[in-house]
């Protein structure tokens, strides 16, 4: 790795780290109802739409219960749309191409996967899908899920914050029209235009006729990639327009545009946890956590980088130079674009996985075994910053356990923010903290023996096994990027995926707005010399410690089956 | 030896060699205990060795039938000494939770053994005596008790006054003196022993109700219920060992798929080793010996609840009398007045209470002793003048003819001015009231008129309590004393004692109104209680301490019974609460923190064969497979026993603050936990090496 490459992967995370604070700042400001400098213009649009679904039922405080019943329905409701979408999408406008209606399990697997956030395809976007779909059905929950994410975050934040006993957690629609129009809409358009200077097309034409220099005439697709585009990496969704994803020309022309898409995923996830000191009141809390989060992206990181340059011994014994040079990058660039080379595919791939995106810049399948190590624990930890607002609650769930088991060592009902973490919330963070490896684990072991399972399979042996590890991992996590190799468009993954992606989002949130129902109405308690401090650096590398220890334990058998021993395997000599 | 005495050597040898067949008594008694516990229906409350119990009839059915689940490399005497090591580790658990409640049994069967030996007379409605078995007595029933009988029944004592020796229940040898009409001195215990005279008691308990059938049942655990932090924990470790079964059985179709033969025995292996097994073994045995802690400590817990509660409180109600000072007013200056010598005055007060029987004439003797002021026999014939409520004064008249006065101050200066028509002098009022306001009480002293000075009397803060305060502020523990007393005297002793907050002149209603506004604020409270006006207050209180020697009705409402009745044991009380916190949450860290090394043991040994390249996960470089399996194995039962001791004293309790425990806690048992099994499966290892 160069020195060039390094300070580049640096650059971005540090521009990622300062734009974090003055953005979480502005999120607690739009959450807490505190004055910005765009209210005079966006007062007037929310009114206009509070006027258009009812005043009543913007403003009606709602409790945890109500919160979680109406983002609930409000999500079934959008994705019983987007299913019919996908379905008659031959039957509706913008549809140049005349594709015929999506299939009804793919369209399952695929409405499902985009109000999820997930994005998981198992379609090629550009052959599959009218303009009208790609809009409708696909852009638009880019936006709703990651709002859905972002407002059960907020309102779990404020049962540490309410005093009415948990009344009123929050006006589900008031939250979600507010974080729509004051961070979503105005950033995506404003770097829709950035990615457009870029060169990225935004058109309603499906096609562009070029006549390539050996003749003939070949039709190139093009549509509405930029505000795709955006909302695809801000909103941590991942799904592409084309079925390159974002290593498409169009969709992720030059190392610009590569470097915004890359801050764009890590951006509002590392801004939630700022917001999340802001709205309790302690910034270092918020502060501690985000160390939690950064130390796990700075440990996971280089291994990738590093693991790539390095390269395979087969590669070597091939003569390709392993080793940079200032006209080659070197190391193993099978699967990677010259444009982005080791250090934009690289930290991509871990920005991807880490913030849940989905998003690729590269072929994960082709990343080293050890290379990909990393993505796979991104997935599973689901907390290395996470997806939007729903990696904030995995990291309370291991933050409420290490919680939990602190305060018994200091011989006292754990406390968390003032708020006593007793039976009920272990029990609701427990199921929460099972959830995972039961939908990662259980079904990706049955599809390594069913044959209908097997018979997807693009490699062999331990690589067969990681790409049905990764398609479980990305969709329990609602990242949504596949390892490819792996032929997902059969009944069985495109229903058992569906499944996973379903119960990988859902329950955790259900059960963790169960726990802020419990703690918002508890009496909040005064600190005093008996109460283990949170907002230490000593508890935040226990919280660390936690993660590490309860994630490793959980998932390091498979990942030991997978690209754990493949690697030890291309040591002696063996791929797969 | 041969020279001593046989009486000497007997007094010597007979203790210990006694306490050693108690010992073996008990350890035989645990061990019974501990195989009788392998019933599945005991097993299966507990989540973690119900798993290992299951699994250890899995590898035993292995052994008779190693190819039960297909072909497998493992062989019977494999698979036997899987289903061996299996076995101990889930007696371990069940000797640990057999010992711990051991000394309980024993305890209660002594109980026992007194209730079914008690007879009662009762006294019918026309006057008739019958004789009854205790057992035989309701609510309401008459009972007479004569000298040297035991008690049959908890009661209240209707007629009679007599001492009762009540050391089968509290373990106090002095005996107590009942009568009837007193509030606290009232109420009898049943397996009491009338040492004088007779009483005719009113039974207060049905049978079975008794204080004595409690003490019994709570003892025994048959009524055992888990903490409510306890079953947050289980739930834990529930939800850890099921995501453990999913991890583990998730390995065996992606070993078929990678055609890796694996041994169902080290599958199994494998999950009880990761299972939480050390926390999950001893987790009921550190609520039991939290019990017997308390227990031992002369208090009588009625739930477990009770004692976790206690290491949780934020507030500790304090009674001022009994808890924070010594109970009586000391003297503790003498102050002459203008032109009165310092030991004039003190003679005088010394010579006007030496009379004086009261505790505080006793305190001014004592204080004056102390002055070094000893006028032997200048009160010899004298005639003493005793204290009435009247007078409010006591004093003496000497042989002399001068006429000693010590009292209120307003009393002696209308003594001097009535009897020897002298004038108050002009600082006495001036003195009187500073000593008033630092809380004391001024005393007067007078001799034929002349007032010399005044005796300041203070409440006395018992020694040590400054301190012991400290250390509850130390651990967040915010103090409230609760005091009678009017402002002035409550302030300067709280200032003494060093207590957060105080309230004087405080009612029965004002501890319910001052625990309720603390719960509201979501913190738990503490106090000591025995008058029946107290009864609410303790019922209200999360943690509710009743004075043995207190009413019944105090102890009905009571969650935790002192039978010393010594209200500052609370504090004692609030320290094995937190060790049973601290003990559960340290044994979880180590046992989770365990897992670690055990991966890197058994997971290369398990694919050695298919996947060739994990050898390099062998860190600790151990053997063979097999060996590798079995030390893992081993190591995570051998550490149940070695961890017996510690689950039953419990964690070392250092009152400081939280993160300075935390961190010790974390370093010794988290940082140790990971370390120690690395060291212990390759000792293990080595020593399997020797085994041929």
């Amino acid at each position: 790795m160069t020195m060039q490459g390094w300070l580049q992967i640096a650059l971005v995370l540090l521009i990622v780290f300062l734009l974090s604070i003055p953005v979480g700042r502005y999120l607690a400001a739009i959450v807490m109802d505190r004055k910005t400098w765009l209210d005079p213009v966006l007062d007037r649009v929310d009114n206009g739409i509070y006027r258009l679904i009812g005043r009543d039922s913007t403003s009606r405080p709602m409790n945890w219960k109500a919160y979680t019943v109406h983002m609930l329905a409000t999500n079934l409701c959008m994705a019983v749309l987007i299913y019919l979408i996908l379905v008659f999408q031959d039957y509706l406008p913008l549809n140049p191409l005349k594709l015929p209606g999506m299939e009804p399990i793919q369209a399952f697997n695929t409405a499902i996967s985009f109000i999820t956030n997930t994005d998981w395809q198992s379609y090629g976007g550009e052959t599959t899908l009218s303009n009208f779909s790609q809009m409708a059905a696909i852009t638009f929950p880019m936006f709703t899920s990651a709002t859905t994410g972002f407002v059960v975050a907020m309102a779990f934040i404020r049962a540490f914050t309410v005093r009415d006993g948990g009344a009123n957690l929050g006006n589900f629609y008031r939250d979600f029209i507010r974080f729509t129009t004051r961070v979503l809409l105005p950033l995506s358009f404003v770097l829709a235009l950035f990615l457009i200077w870029q060169g990225t097309p935004q058109t309603l034409d499906a096609t562009v006729l070029t006549h390539p220099i050996q003749g003939g005439q070949q039709s190139i697709s093009i549509g509405p990639v930029a505000s795709f585009e955006t909302i695809k990496h801000l909103g941590t969704n991942g799904g592409g327009f084309f079925n390159a994803n974002a290593a498409h020309p169009f969709e992720n022309p030059t190392p610009l545009s590569n470097w915004l898409l890359m801050s764009l995923m890590a951006l509002l996830p590392s801004a939630l946890v700022v917001c999340f000191g802001e709205m309790i009141g302690n910034r270092r809390q918020g502060w501690v956590l985000y160390g939690v989060m950064a130390a796990m992206l700075l440990l996971i990181l280089p291994v990738t980088i590093i693991a790539e340059q390095a390269g395979t011994p087969t590669l070597a014994q091939a003569g390709i130079e392993m080793a940079a040079t200032g006209d080659q990058p070197g190391g193993n660039m099978e699967g990677k674009e010259v444009r982005f080379g080791i250090a934009g595919s690289g930290l991509f791939g871990v920005i991807t996985t880490s913030f849940t995106t989905g998003s690729v810049n590269s072929m994960h399948d082709s990343f080293t075994p050890m290379g990909a190590v990393p993505e796979f624990i991104g997935m599973m930890l689901q907390n290395v910053f996470g997806g939007k607002g729903v990696g904030f609650l995995a990291a309370l769930v291991y933050g409420l356990i290490a919680v939990f088991i602190a305060g018994l060592m200091v011989g006292r009902t754990p406390e968390f923010l003032g708020k006593t973490i007793q039976r009920p919330e272990i029990i609701m963070v427990s199921l929460a903290l099972l959830i995972h490896p039961l939908v990662i684990l259980a079904p990706s072991s049955w599809s390594m023996i069913a044959p209908y399972g097997v018979s997807s399979l693009g490699n062999a042996a331990m690589h067969g096994y990681s790409e049905v590890l990764y398609a479980f991992a990305s969709s329990a996590a609602n990242n949504g990027s596949a390892f490819a190799g792996l032929d997902a468009n059969t009944h069985w993954y495109n229903l058992a995926l569906g499944l996973v992606i379903l119960v990988g989002r859902y329950p955790p949130i259900i059960f963790m707005m169960a726990v802020a129902g419990s703690i918002a109405a508890k009496p909040t308690l005064a600190t005093t010399v008996g109460t283990l401090k949170t907002d230490s650096l000593k508890f935040g590398a226990f919280w660390l410690g936690t993660i590490l220890v309860v994630g490793a334990l959980t998932f390091f058998p498979a990942l030991v089956l997978g690209p754990i021993a493949e690697a030890f395997a291309m040591v002696h000599g063996y791929t797969y | 030896m041969d020279q001593l005495s046989p009486g000497l050597l007997r007094v010597e040898g007979k203790s210990p060699l006694l306490g050693q067949a108690y010992g073996r008594e008990l350890l035989v008694q645990a061990l019974t205990a501990s195989l009788r516990k392998f019933d599945p229906r005991i097993q299966i409350r507990n989540p973690v060795m119900f798993v290992v119990w299951v699994g250890a009839i899995i590898t035993a059915s292995l052994t008779v039938k190693p190819d039960l689940f297909g072909p497998s490399t493992a062989s019977s005497l494999y698979n036997a000494t899987v289903t061996v090591i299996l076995v101990l580790t889930v007696w371990f658990a069940n000797a640990a939770e057999a010992l711990a409640e051991g000394r309980g049994k024993a305890k209660a069967a002594e109980l026992r053994r007194t209730r079914i030996e008690l007879v009662a007379r009762r006294i019918l409605p026309n006057g008739e005596i019958e004789t009854v078995p205790a057992a035989a007595l309701h609510k309401g029933d008459i009972v007479r008790v004569d000298k040297l009988e035991l008690i049959p029944t908890d009661g209240e004592v209707l007629e009679g006054k007599a001492y009762v020796d009540e050391s089968t229940v509290t373990g106090e040898a002095a005996p107590v003196l009942k009568e009837a009409g007193a509030d606290i001195y009232s109420s009898v215990t049943a397996g009491t022993l009338v040492v004088s005279d007779w009483l005719r008691i009113r039974a207060t308990a049905n049978p079975g109700e008794s204080f004595l059938d409690r003490m019994i049942h709570l003892i025994e655990g048959a009524r055992r219920q888990k903490t409510p932090n306890e079953i947050a924990l289980t739930v834990l470790l529930a939800i850890l060992t099921l995501i453990f079964v999913i991890v583990v059985a998730a390995m065996a179709p992606v070993a078929v798929y990678l055609h890796a033969q694996l041994n169902v025995a080290d599958l199994i292996a494998l999950l009880v080793a990761l299972i939480p097994t050390t926390i999950g073994a001893l987790l009921s045995a550190i609520g039991i010996a939290g019990i017997d802690r308390t227990m031992r400590f002369h208090v009588l817990a009625m739930s477990g609840k009770a004692v976790e509660a206690a290491g949780d409180v934020h507030t500790l109600l304090l009674d001022k009398t009994g808890t924070i000072t010594v109970g009586n007013r000391q003297a503790t200056e003498f102050i002459p007045l203008e032109g009165v010598r310092a030991s004039d005055l003190i003679e005088a007060a010394y010579l006007g209470s030496s009379f004086d029987t009261t505790p505080e004439g006793r305190t001014v003797v004592a204080f004056a002793e102390r002055d070094g002021v000893l006028p032997v026999g200048a009160v010899e014939g004298a005639l003493p003048f005793d204290f009435s409520a009247e007078t409010r004064m006591s004093g003496v008249d000497l042989r002399d003819g001068r006429i000693v006065r010590k009292g209120s101050v307003e009393a002696v200066i209308q003594h001097a001015a009535q009897r020897f028509d002298m004038p108050a002098p002009p600082d006495l009022w001036d003195v009187a009231n500073r000593v008033a306001r630092r809380g004391s009480t001024p005393l007067a002293v007078s001799v034929d008129g002349h007032i010399l000075g005044v005796i300041a009397l203070s409440d006395v803060p018992k020694p040590g309590i400054r301190e012991r305060i400290a250390r509850l502020r130390d651990m967040g523990i915010h103090t409230v004393m609760v005091t009678g007393d009017n402002p002035v005297t409550a302030a300067a002793v709280a200032e003494q004692a060093g207590v957060d907050e105080f309230i004087a002149e405080a009612k029965p209603e004002e501890k319910l109104r001052l625990i309720r506004r603390e719960q509201a604020r979501g913190r738990l409270v503490a106090m000591t209680g025995d008058g029946t006006n107290d009864a609410p207050a303790l019922a209200q209180a999360d943690v509710g301490v009743a004075m043995h020697s207190g009413t019944a009705a105090a102890k009905e409402a009571a969650n935790l019974i002192d039978l010393d009745s010594d209200p500052t044991k609370l504090i004692d009380l609030v320290a094995i609460g937190k060790q049973m916190l601290i003990t559960r949450g340290a044994l979880t860290t180590f046992s989770i923190a365990n897992d670690m090394a055990k991966y890197f043991a058994i997971i290369p040994a398990m694919f050695i064969g298919a996947l060739p390249g994990l050898a390099t996960l062998n860190i600790m470089n151990l053997r063979t497979s097999q060996s590798a399996v079995l030390s893992a194995l081993i190591f995570n039962a051998l550490i149940i026993p070695a961890l017996i001791p510690l689950a039953l004293r419990g964690v070392r309790f250092r009152p400081t603050d939280a993160e300075a425990t935390f961190y010790r806690n974390l370093t010794v048992y988290g940082l140790g936990g990971l370390i120690a099994p690395f060291i212990g499966i390759k000792l293990i290892d080595l020593s399997l090496s020797l085994v041929p």
